[in-house]
């Protein structure tokens, strides 16, 4: 059963490398992804907290910039 | 009604969907390769070497549906003078770039074994590979451009010309005599696939509709992380 799922009739080759390429693809994008939200999140992060007090509360009244830090404490 | 789109209120959905869909991406795909490499039937005439339609024809539809998508943001963001639209456009592209890579590859793997060759310069390859280059083009443009204005309005031409290329890969395996087959699905009259291999390339095509709409997720909250960053800036 085992041999006949890998060798396809002959043609394990073709259909293998055809599902590899596309999984391998897959994985890159979303690491490469991942990676630059991460590193935008810590920019962010970082920026925050050379605030001086009274820019960062103004900055903290949007919702956007309190769930940017919230998910950016989560990585 | 677009304000119901703005990146101030859809950032709390956009940032917490990612999680959500990849656990449902992973448990599609899982059931998808199964169905693909294992309970799928082999094909009469092409063997096993059908299989490999289960990753080529998704990614095909996919990045062609993703670049109609991207056209009709463009064309919203002209009219509308709407920001957003672009930056969903931008979000949408590598997701789109990468499956239209996946066909091309994946097709000229399936091409060896089937037709004797690895590349045809036949209408359907050749008309997918210039879809290529009009995402290549479009994701050079961000990358080239620093100006914003200058860019959406570059960015949003190359994607309405590009466009005008959708139809001539639709229709290409009509028009001209090609060595790719004409289409086995066809959503207004009968399709001449099987149930057994229709079942899964309708999962595998849910498991690749689902990445895309990570990938597209993830980087649109990339995209507005780096708005607020630069808003930082000005306080």
């Amino acid at each position: 059963m085992i041999n006949e799922i890998i060798s396809m009739n002959g043609f394990g080759a073709y259909v293998w490398s055809a599902f590899s390429f596309t999984l391998i693809s897959f994985a890159t994008l979303y690491c490469v992804t991942k990676l630059q939200l991460s590193k935008e999140q810590k920019r962010f992060a970082s920026k925050f907290g050379s605030l001086n007090e009274e820019k960062a509360r103004a900055a903290k009244s949007q919702n956007i910039n309190r769930e940017i830090l919230s998910n950016t404490f989560k990585i | 009604m677009f304000k119901y789109f703005e990146p101030n209120k859809i950032f709390v959905i956009t940032s917490r969907a990612p999680k959500y869909v990849l656990f449902l991406f992973v448990v599609v795909l899982t059931i998808g390769l199964t169905e693909a490499l294992i309970l799928s039937p082999e094909d009469y005439k092409q063997s096993d070497t059908v299989r490999i339609m289960y990753v080529h024809v998704p990614a095909a539809w996919i990045s062609l549906g993703i670049f109609v998508s991207m056209a009709l943001l463009s064309v919203g963001s002209f009219i509308l003078k709407n920001k957003n639209f672009a930056l969903i456009s931008k979000s949408l592209a590598p997701s789109g770039f990468i499956f239209n890579i996946i066909a091309l590859v994946t097709g000229s793997i399936w091409g060896k074994p089937t037709w004797g060759t690895w590349w045809a310069w036949d209408a359907r390859i050749t008309s997918m590979l210039i879809l290529a280059l009009f995402y290549g083009m479009y994701l050079l443009a961000w990358r080239i451009y620093e100006n914003k204005g200058q860019v959406i309005k570059i960015t949003s031409m190359i994607a309405i010309l590009g466009v005008i290329n959708i139809p001539i890969i639709k229709y290409s395996v009509d028009w001209w005599n090609t060595l790719h087959q004409p289409p086995s699905i066809n959503v207004l009259s009968n399709s001449s696939i099987h149930m057994s291999m229709m079942i899964p390339l309708g999962i595998m095509t849910a498991a690749f509709a689902l990445f895309s709409l990570l990938i597209f997720l993830m980087k649109y909250n990339t995209e507005l992380i780096k708005v607020k960053n630069k808003g930082l800036d000005r306080l």
